[in-house]
């Protein structure tokens, strides 16, 4: 693929763009673009890329809770995806919402799921092409297979269970600190407390990622995680931001590029711990 | 959820009113393009406000940083002018922005004031793009409404001490 990514404990979690330009046209690729804002898409995407909304294809819209495996089965399928399929998920702000989106697969069990390093603003920035067409897809048939939260998942009780173990906050310094920043009339929304979750070590996800949004170098990322802030590969990890979308990003980089055997990510994060009554925290 | 009846709009200003219908009119993934048109239609910021960004309000409820300005004229009837600056990667807030401008723009203060809370949920948007990225929409009307009271009651003490 490329020095950098070979280096990488899952090298084939992470593809090139130039990797990507040249297997656009693969019958067993699909090519996911998944954005926090749900237009970008439709402003213009990576030629045969299909949108996967976070909330409206990923959220199960009554209950705070994914999909199940009917409703994912036909979010696949309906988008050309079998179970086999090598799917390319990239994405705005970083890959945020794509490595969200490629979370979410993992709990599905969907076995291949790749990243495009730098995500769309690095496909933007080369110059390469953009598209408004929608591609036309045949659906297929995608499993019906369910949901296992068990291994890169965390709930409340789980994290109560786990304090005390290594724990990865990966909010602002100002989300972190408990600091409420908010102008009159203008309560702070959110959560009811601010702080973070005693124990919990602060990097926020952009250390991982350079100034182009592709992720840093496994030297640099070692340095981070191992060196600084002591962590260790065997560790038990969980991880968790505001909504767990940040945490997606950091769940990726432990568990792809470093090779961290258990990491879970806290998708209730704080909005739920902050609202959450009698529950320690600490500022 | 039923879909609103036309008394559902009769409470929102003219202009608003006509936008509501238009959304209505059209399915779920045409409310998203026409979405997408009035985030393209969005004006560009007057020179004045180029590069003044710490002139603006920053709108936090959005999910992409939205800046604001509000200006509220000394003419008989407080004419309301709306300033809106945000990515063009962020269309969705732009999009939010946009149905604001077309419906807001040029009202008096009175009528804003008047414009019920609830008013960005009229368009039928929330299935569309979800309930919770309606929050932006939401944090700007409610912003726009508290800078046409404060301007307003400021024109109106410096007319009383004039």
């Amino acid at each position: 693929m490329s020095e950098k990514i070979d280096a990488y404990a899952h090298p084939e979690r992470l593809v090139t763009t130039d990797w990507l330009a040249e297997h656009l046209a693969d019958d067993d690729v699909v090519l996911l673009e998944s954005d926090e804002d749900v237009l970008l898409y439709d402003t213009g995407h990576i030629p045969g890329a299909l949108k996967l909304d976070w909330h409206t294809d990923l959220n199960d819209p009554l209950t705070r809770d994914y999909v199940g495996g009917e409703r994912f089965a036909q979010v696949m399928g309906e988008r050309g995806i079998g179970r086999g399929t090598t799917v390319v998920i990239y994405g705005d702000k970083s890959n945020w919402w794509a490595a969200y989106a490629l979370w979410v697969l993992t709990l599905f069990g969907h076995e291949d799921v790749r990243l495009l390093d730098g995500g769309r603003a690095k496909w933007v920035e080369e110059g390469r092409e953009l598209t408004t067409e929608v591609p036309e897809v045949t659906p297929v048939d995608y499993p019906v297979v369910e949901r296992d939260d068990s291994a890169v998942r965390a709930f409340k009780a789980d994290v109560l269970d786990h304090l005390g173990q290594p724990m990865v906050d990966v909010r602002s310094p100002g989300e972190f600190s408990g600091e409420l920043l908010h102008m009159p009339d203008y309560p702070q929304e959110g959560a009811m407390r601010g702080g973070h979750i005693p124990g919990a070590k602060s990097v926020p996800w952009a250390r991982a990622a350079n100034e182009d949004g592709t992720f840093r170098s496994r030297e640099e990322l070692e340095q981070i995680y191992l060196t600084e802030q002591g962590l260790d590969p065997s560790d038990d990890v969980v991880a968790y931001c505001r909504i767990g979308e940040r945490s997606s990003h950091t769940w990726f980089v432990l568990t792809h590029l470093l090779g961290f055997g258990t990491v879970r990510n806290y998708d209730g994060s704080w909005t739920e711990w902050g609202n959450s009554v009698g529950v320690p925290v600490e500022r | 959820m039923p879909e609103q009846t036309d008394s559902d709009r009769a409470d929102l200003p003219e202009a608003m009113a006509e936008l509501a219908e238009d959304f209505h009119a059209v399915s779920q993934p045409e409310r998203l393009q026409l979405l997408l048109e009035l985030s393209r239609e969005l004006p560009a910021l007057p020179e004045r406000y180029v590069g003044q960004l710490d002139k603006m309000e920053r709108v936090d409820e959005c999910q992409s940083p939205l800046f604001l300005a509000v200006e509220v004229e000394d003419d008989a009837d407080r004419t309301v002018r709306l300033f809106f600056d945000a990515p063009a990667e962020a269309p969705t807030t732009r999009g939010f922005a946009g149905i604001l401008h077309e419906g807001l723009d040029g009202l008096t203060a009175r009528q804003v004031l008047d414009v019920p809370d609830d008013a960005p949920y009229r368009f039928g948007l929330a299935e569309a793009v979800s309930p919770l990225r309606m929050r932006g929409m939401v944090g700007m009307l409610g912003r726009i409404k508290r800078q046409v009271r404060l301007r307003s009651e400021a024109l109106s003490a410096a007319g009383e001490s004039a």
